[in-house]
């Protein structure tokens, strides 16, 4: 870690070439800089009072704030070593007490697991467990391996980097930007280098993603459910640093959910799913069924139920089929025709 | 006993923050008590009680927040070593983002939610580039990528600070947030003596004398004007 003294003695200009991400932190530190060839100790010792008040720090101590923003950026742009090739589950304790009736779960990246269980009984507390990769210091006693090692301490703490992403459903956004101006907002906190190339493949995703195409200058707030969700996914699929990925359901209106989780899986990320939906459920390659607070079981999805769920998408797609025809004004048929209709396409 | 300061803007989820994090700190079978700080109203202080959190709520009024924090702080902490408490947390609102009451020494907590905007980070001041944990609330409500924007954001301002995301409406994240509040080895008797991290915001003028005409001639004392020219 480079040392705040010499730091101090260094031009901000010097600065900026050496740590190019450092720009940012002087501008949201409101450092006053009248001449970037000054040092920082000939720029602090100019500082009017007023000036001296918004920047909060001393010398020193913007110094050894200067260097823990370098150090943090410096992990941050550290991928390699945050690959996560196999997440594991040690089993704990439920609610009363009672062990789990598992040993370990071990998921690896691309895998799909659903989650099912009632309100209360647990996932919460199950995913709190991962994202905090307890070490049976929580409440269920469970220990979270990563690449079959107790992982760092880095992923409780550190603000830019978090092992868990989340989509849920009430989930909106809430920046006044396009569609283009958050992606490109996104990437910049991500420091990609192909940010253009990246964002352009975000957006094609998306649209493909949602039932409605949507523009590069639609405002984000004014997406439809559909169209948010698919965006969402997109971006968290492709530009997420975080390796596991949480769905809290998705509905099924205005995307391809099926496309939506072959994108995540594609990217390498581990997808857990919380859903009552039998299709979603069914397109895991497991289920974890949570009740009282503990894991009960952890069934792999048989030969039998990905039958079913062939069948079970017919039935969707007759719903879809039929929403589409309310929406543009066509007469409904029965059901039975909409099968026949269905089967023969 | 731990003294622990809890800062943060106005209706950001410090009291929901803090009523799941002491469930949490009760689980260990902890005493803890809150003293609530505001301006003109809360009633906040109902839901401690309702909680079995010994509470007491102090009005600033028409004094600056901070200001009266730190008259009052001395009292706070007696008042919570004759309950035996094992924590106290003192709890106040933000107002004007130049807030700043941490305590050298003390524990110091900056809550601030997803809603606020990207770039309030930068507008808070002290009370965020001081803390030692930020605590980030709302991340239920908003895309994933608006989250991972919001606390890089956090880091930028505040580089050594702890980040945490915590639901105040499901506790997620409080439970892991607690472990980290009490350590039995700090004992705080008084805090007569310490210092604040940060100078708190000061006016001194004549309005703060209970000036009410407008006009130059009536300006006196600690003034600052806007500067209104061209570019």
């Amino acid at each position: 870690m480079i040392s705040k003294d010499k730091l101090k003695n260094l031009s901000i200009n010097q600065i900026i070439e050496k740590y190019p991400y450092t720009e940012g932190f002087f501008e949201d530190q409101k450092l006053a800089v009248d001449d970037k060839d000054k040092t920082l100790k000939e720029i602090f010792s100019n500082l009017t009072r007023e000036e001296m008040e918004d920047v909060v720090f001393d010398v020193d101590q913007f110094a050894d704030s200067l260097a823990s923003h370098i150090k943090n950026m410096q992990e941050f742009l550290g991928e390699n070593d945050s690959v996560v090739g196999r997440l594991s589950i040690l089993a704990g304790k439920d609610k009363d007490g009672e062990e789990e009736s598992y040993e370990k779960l071990d998921i690896m990246s691309g895998e799909i697991i659903s989650i099912v269980g009632p309100t209360g009984s647990g996932k919460s507390r199950l995913l709190a467990d991962i994202e905090w990769t307890a070490q049976g210091d929580t409440p269920t006693e469970r220990k979270i391996l990563i690449n079959d090692e107790v992982p760092d301490k880095k992923w409780r703490f550190t603000g830019g980097k978090k092992l868990v992403a989340q989509l849920s459903q009430n989930m909106n956004f809430v920046m006044d930007l396009s569609v283009m101006e958050f992606l490109n907002l996104h990437a910049e906190s991500r420091l990609i280098d192909n940010q253009e190339e990246i964002v352009e493949r975000i957006f094609d995703e998306a649209n493909y993603l949602a039932g409605e195409k949507f523009s590069r200058e639609t405002q984000i707030t004014s997406l439809s459910g559909g169209q948010s969700r698919a965006l969402m996914i997109a971006d968290t699929a492709i530009l997420s640093s975080s390796p596991i990925i949480l769905i809290d359901e998705i509905e099924n209106a205005g995307i391809n959910r099926e496309k939506a989780l072959e994108l995540l899986v594609g990217e390498e990320k581990i997808v857990l799913m919380a859903t009552h939906d039998p299709i979603l459920a069914l397109m895991g390659d497991k289920r974890i069924i949570i009740n009282n607070g503990g894991i009960n079981d952890i069934i792999d999805t048989t030969a039998e139920e990905k039958e079913l769920m062939r069948e079970l998408k017919v039935l969707d797609k007759v719903m879809t089929d039929l929403r589409d025809d309310l929406r543009y004004g066509n007469n409904l048929s029965r059901i039975s025709d909409e099968l026949a209709a269905v089967k023969n396409s | 006993m731990n003294l622990v300061t809890f800062s943060g803007p106005p209706s950001s989820g410090k009291t929901a923050v803090i009523l799941k994090t002491i469930e949490a700190i009760h689980q260990q079978g902890l005493k803890v008590g809150v003293v609530k700080f505001d301006c003109l109203y809360t009633d906040d202080d109902e839901l401690y009680r309702k909680a079995g959190v010994p509470v007491k709520k102090g009005l600033s009024g028409s004094l600056c927040p901070d200001h009266y924090f730190v008259s009052n702080i001395e009292e706070v902490v007696q008042w919570g070593k004759e309950r035996d408490l094992d924590l106290l947390i003192t709890e106040s609102a933000g107002l004007c983002n130049r807030c700043s009451p941490y305590i050298k020494d003390i524990k110091a907590i900056c809550v601030i939610d997803n809603l606020s905007g990207i770039n309030t980070p930068k507008k808070i001041g002290p009370m965020l580039k001081t803390a030692d944990i930020v605590v980030i609330t709302k991340g239920d409500i908003v895309s994933q990528a608006e989250r991972e924007v919001f606390a890089s954001r956090v880091s930028t301002v505040n580089p050594d600070a702890m980040v945490m995301n915590i639901n105040g409406l499901t506790g997620q994240g409080a439970f892991e947030f607690s472990t980290l509040l009490y350590d039995e080895d700090d004992h705080i008797e008084t805090v007569t003596g310490k210092k604040l991290r940060f100078s708190m915001p000061s006016a001194m003028c004549s309005y703060c004398l209970g000036e009410t005409r407008i006009g130059e001639e009536h300006q006196l004392g600690n003034v600052r004007k806007i500067e209104l020219g061209d570019e």
